[in-house]
């Protein structure tokens, strides 16, 4: 009888396990596009720090429609985005809420940062042309990838991926839509193979001989470098910053917000500021090599030894604002197929 | 003449568990009618014909590939008198452990550029770069489809093996005495007889072919699961996605109605398996024809890539963080468990329902909750959101109302979202195999107990279930492995903190460092083994 009462109870209790949720009461709760090799540590720290659990969703996608779904029940505290545009899209779908912080006005650069505090750049990073070191050393702008001269020789990611459609974007508020499609159509029948994997994969391709040109991270050249086997591939390119004698290289950011119904409001703005400071932005650096946001913290040394570079001074914001064009463009332009 | 019992709380149950199977996918539908015209217009303008063209393309490459490669074989181990058919029998159903996106990724890496087999011809032949030589690009439509269809074809095998071994005897027999050869005779007789088993692998084939997302993804081949993903995330019209995504659906269905009227003419099958029957013998180079065929399609599609798993597991064993796998197993265990118990409870109450009420329409609401099959899991996931998003904010609507504290993301942001996309996904594998196992049942053991005055319930329980318990158990299994591999739903859905072993083997796999995730795949794979051994015991 006990036994079948007990059954009875686990079946139960079983039935309603699917609902549960974790609830601690000191906790932060982050949606991140950004992988969980590189942020993984900079929560552990901030956890360390303060005692707040941080509990994050790795997403790649769609956490803007993720957001709006759950509305006012959202868990989210903070999110964390790559890509400009997904900050303004953000921004503009309502999902986010200023914040009013000394630490993140004062220490954030204002260009890189939302008009109305809804967001905030942490690191900046540059679209670099990878080139083959065949081919020494050259001056490369974007508008070159069309030339007919590279025809065959360049490699890239998906066009849908956001770096492509925050480059096109760019390209765009430059030389307009109709241009834009033509550079877009050049590129593409430049392009060595069909548009396929991340931006290692095409060094990689460089240093397989299957191509002399490819568009990539500033980053990732550090990443390899210091990875054995990947060692190989960066030794075979030389790392580019284009249109330098023009207006600059185009650069993206990566960033934070904090959820309009943020339920851990306090955390959440911890959190954040925990991420512009000096620590967090050091292990930013360091970490992943990219560009901190925050004067006065170094660069990684690798990073510093590729020298200065002109930076694209055109607003973010207007990259954001083309993006929907760029889409377009790319479809237009059957970049992928 | 004893009178059908109605179990009036029994059909309301099953057409509601129908109903609410059916409720996603009928909001996705009309989500899709509602589609921004413009946006519509501009990708069918652009991009929109390719990627519907390579969709048919992939199905139907991936379909003649499976049938290539499975009723060949299926011959060949259960007609013949070819060597090692002993072991082949059961081998040859191996592949099904094998995730697609995960043999994609393995066999990229040996047959790259970059892979051992090229640099190693390089090196032989001193070529210099690829100008140099030809060698195939996996990375292609073919390819993919070629990835699909070697994990596949053990479907089409494994029913078209069944049907050659139940065919009615008596007719081949007729056949050989009216003087056909026993080439004649297969091809006139023994292949057309299974042809409905064929059409009806196939067609599982074809719809496990349109949900995949992850493989043609990994190859870059735009099919419409891209648009459909495209749309959603990067133009931000979740109704439009839905309107594509209901023509996928209605692609499928089509092809499963066709199915369908294949298997309404299915007879000749004989009860008994014909174990005293003549197999062919094979002359010497059949023999060793036929047997390199069946050897290349096991290795092909499990014994290499597992190979290569196990030798990536192994060196790359210390950089595997053995926590996170551990948390991720068990998550995977504990959504499968919750899917595989569900579904088969469903199919044995709308089953039996079926077979007990004789009621008229008893069949439907079996039959409509097979439907979900015919989704593909992003489509799914973005179903379930659209579904019980609102239906969560108007429960905290109600409980904000008698002032109770507000449940939250009850239904949404929970594991029940997950578990009730799976359910619906797979619920038509267990119908189909609880169904099987019902047939196998003899009528008269419906009606004998009632006579002796034995309730409904109890025969149901003393009668049915025991006769059952096989037909329960490979249902289960099937559905436990199906849920385990299962990503793009999981991904899509999932709660904080929540990795299954599939989201980290694909997140690792779009990294380009599946040799981190080799192990949580190598437990995929193990654990897709566990049907097949049951499988292969039962007969």
């Amino acid at each position: 009888m006990l036994k079948n009462t007990l059954i009875k109870f686990t079946v139960l209790a079983g039935c309603f396990l699917p609902f549960t949720f974790v609830h601690a009461s000191e906790e932060v709760n982050v949606y991140s596009y950004r992988q969980a090799n590189l942020v993984k540590p900079l929560f552990d720290v901030f956890t360390q720090k303060t005692g707040v659990k941080v509990n994050v969703v790795f997403a790649k996608k769609g956490m803007a429609e993720r957001l709006a779904r759950e509305g006012e029940h959202s868990p989210a505290d903070v999110l964390l985005t790559t890509d400009i545009s997904r900050l303004v899209a953000l921004q503009d779908k309502n999902l986010i809420q200023p914040v009013s912080s000394t630490e993140l006005e004062s220490n954030v650069p204002a260009h890189l940062q939302a008009n109305d505090d809804t967001w905030f750049a942490l690191t900046t990073r540059v679209r670099n042309i990878y080139s083959s070191k065949r081919l020494g050393n050259i001056n490369v702008n974007y508008e070159d990838l069309a030339d007919p001269k590279w025809q065959g020789r360049i490699c890239t990611r998906s066009g849908k991926h956001p770096y492509t459609v925050a480059l096109v974007a760019s390209m765009i508020a430059e030389h307009g839509e109709q241009k834009t499609l033509e550079w877009l159509k050049g590129f593409k029948a430049n392009l060595a193979r069909k548009p396929q994997g991340n931006d290692r994969g095409q060094v990689q391709a460089i240093h397989q001989n299957l191509c002399d040109l490819s568009l990539g991270n500033s980053y990732y050249f550090g990443k390899m470098l210091t990875n054995p086997e990947q060692k190989v591939w960066a030794d075979a390119v030389n790392i580019n910053f284009p249109n330098q004698n023009n207006r600059g290289a185009h650069i993206n950011i990566s960033g934070v917000a904090m959820a309009k119904h943020a339920p851990n409001r306090e955390n959440a703005l911890a959190l954040m500021e925990f991420l512009i400071s000096e620590q967090a932005q050091q292990m930013y650096a360091e970490a992943n090599m990219e560009y901190p946001v925050r004067k006065g913290v170094p660069l990684a040394e690798l990073v510093a030894s590729w020298g200065n570079y002109k930076a694209d001074d055109l607003p973010l914001t207007t990259i954001a604002k083309h993006r929907k064009a760029a889409i377009s463009l790319l479809d237009q332009a059957k970049f992928d197929l | 003449m004893i009178s059908r019992v109605k179990y009036p709380f029994w059909s309301s149950t099953s057409w509601l568990i129908a109903l609410a199977l059916m409720t996603p996918i009928a909001v996705m539908f009309f989500s899709g009618i509602a589609a921004n015209s413009d946006t519509f217009l501009h990708l069918w303008r652009t991009v929109l014909p390719d990627y519907v063209l390579n969709t048919v393309l992939l199905a139907v490459y991936v379909v003649v590939l499976v049938i290539l490669f499975g009723v060949p074989s299926a011959a060949l181990i259960s007609l013949t008198d070819l060597k090692t058919r002993g072991v082949l029998r059961w081998l040859l159903l191996l592949p099904l452990a094998m995730p697609a996106y995960v043999i994609a990724y393995l066999y990229t890496d040996l047959f790259d550029y970059a892979g051992p087999i090229q640099r190693y011809l390089r090196a032989l032949f001193s070529w210099q770069s690829p100008a140099d030589y030809w060698f195939f690009d996996l990375r292609t439509l073919t390819g993919a489809a070629v990835m699909i269809a070697l994990v596949l074809f053990p479907y089409v095998y494994m029913l078209t093996r069944t049907a050659f071994e139940y065919q009615d005897q008596q007719l081949v027999k007729a056949a050989r005495s009216l003087g056909l050869s026993s080439r004649q005779c297969f091809f006139k007789v023994t292949l057309p007889l299974a042809r409905p088993a064929i059409a009806i692998s196939a067609s599982f084939v074809l719809m496990e072919t349109l949900a995949d997302f992850a493989t043609v993804q990994y190859f870059a081949v735009n099919t419409l699961t891209t648009a459909i993903y495209d749309t959603w995330l990067e133009y931000g019209e979740l109704s439009t996605a839905n309107a594509l995504a209901s023509i996928l659906m209605v692609m499928v269905l089509l092809t499963v109605a066709a199915e369908y009227r294949a298997r309404a003419h299915q007879r000749h099958q004989s009860k008994d398996k014909q174990t005293s029957k003549a197999r062919i013998s094979l002359t010497t180079r059949q023999h060793i024809i036929g047997g390199i065929y069946c050897w290349f399609l096991v290795f092909a599609g499990f014994l290499l890539p597992f190979i290569l798993l196990v030798d990536m597991a192994v060196q790359y064993f210390e950089q595997t963080s053995l926590a996170g796998l551990w948390q991720a197993g068990l998550n995977s265990l504990e959504v499968s468990i919750y899917v595989a118990t569900m579904a088969t409870l469903i199919a044995v109450l709308l089953g039996l329902y079926r077979r007990l009420s004789g009621v008229k329409n008893c069949a439907i609401p079996l039959q409509v909750s097979g439907f979900g099959y015919a989704v593909p899991g992003t489509v799914l996931a973005m179903a379930m959101l659209a579904t019980f998003g609102p239906l969560d904010h108007w429960l905290n609507d109600v409980a904000k109302w008698f002032e109770i504290p507000t449940p939250g993301l009850l239904l949404s942001g929970s594991l029940f979202a997950i578990i009730f996309a799976l359910v619906t996904r797979f619920a038509a594998i267990a119908n189909g195999t609880i169904a099987s196992g019902l047939t196998k049942i003899p009528k008269s053991l419906d009606l004998a107990p009632a006579s002796l005055g034995v309730s409904k319930w109890r025969s149901i329980f003393k009668v049915h279930l025991p006769l059952l318990k096989s037909s329960i158990m490979v249902a289960w299994l099937l559905v436990f492995v199906e849920a385990m591999k299962e990503l793009p739903a999981v991904l899509v859905l999932r709660p904080f903190n929540f990795d299954t072993l599939s989201t980290q083997v694909y997140q690792m796999i779009s990294d380009e460092r599946l040799e981190q995730g080799a192990i949580g795949a190598l437990f995929i794979v193990l654990f897709g083994l566990l049907p097949i051994i049951v499988l292969n015991k039962k007969e």
